[in-house]
């Protein structure tokens, strides 16, 4: 897979529910229309959180990818 | 935005484990693009005062895991039994459990519920003390953290009335 490019990288390895998703709405607030933050967390909810947080938001996850215990989210602020 | 959703919370224990429900849910909601209100009331008020001294108590919830938040991976498996009798009268049993979970969730990377409350409040959520209830327990305005209104019952009503979700916890 070709590596994708971010303007904003945000680590919430370690981290647990709810903390992720804030931590992703706040570094999105940051950004600009259509530029793009990866995220990386360990929590296993955090794939359907980010899923239904984009939904909700309007945020799109361009990208997810899971590699050992690690996903990593490309969102791109809408 | 037109279709912004809203989400009503009426936040009535104050203990450590049940102080996460409405933080966590109105954060999230905020962190969603939704508008969030908590009402406090009861034994939830204290949990706006400056200093949250929120604990639990293993006694009275009999389903409560105990755990050691230290130890091979099998030992913090292990649930260990407390009777009763220990946990009802053993001095500072509450204070102890109270000390476990806090590690517990400091370990597993969980939010500590003044982090919790700070990001409400820098995502909006608004905070509304029970009037009824200050008065009843005797709490002053100055023992509340900043950015708190006060209201009554029919405060929180005319805002839940048009709300899409409301929980009473």
């Amino acid at each position: 897979m070709s590596e994708m490019t971010s303007n904003m990288e945000l680590n919430c390895e370690g981290l647990n529910c709810p903390l992720p998703i804030l931590k992703t709405k706040k570094a999105i607030d940051s950004l600009n229309s259509g530029e793009v933050l990866k995220m990386t967390a360990t929590d296993p909810g955090s794939v359907s959180d980010m899923a239904s947080w984009a939904k909700r938001t309007g945020h799109e996850v361009i990208a997810h990818t899971e590699a050992g215990n690690v996903h990593t989210f490309f969102i791109q602020k809408k | 935005m037109a279709d912004t959703k809203k989400l009503a919370i009426i936040a009535s224990q104050g203990t450590l484990d049940w102080a996460y429900p409405p933080f966590i849910l109105a954060s999230t909601a905020a962190a969603m693009d939704m508008e969030a209100v908590i009402f406090f009331t009861f034994y939830g008020l204290p949990l706006l005062k400056k200093e949250i001294d929120a604990k639990v108590s293993p006694h009275s919830n009999p389903a409560m895991p105990m755990k050691m938040p230290f130890g091979s991976k099998e030992f913090q498996s292990f649930n260990w039994p407390v009777p009763n009798v220990v946990s009802g009268n053993m001095p500072g049993f509450d204070n102890m459990a109270t000390m476990l979970m806090k590690e517990t969730f400091k370990k597993k990377g969980v939010a500590t519920i003044e982090q919790l409350r700070g990001m409400c409040q820098e995502f909006g959520v608004r905070f509304i003390a029970c009037q009824m209830t200050m008065e009843v327990f005797g709490f002053e305005k100055e023992e509340f953290i900043d950015g708190v209104e006060y209201g009554g019952a029919a405060t929180f009503l005319e805002y839940a009335a048009d709300a899409n979700i409301s929980l009473f916890i």
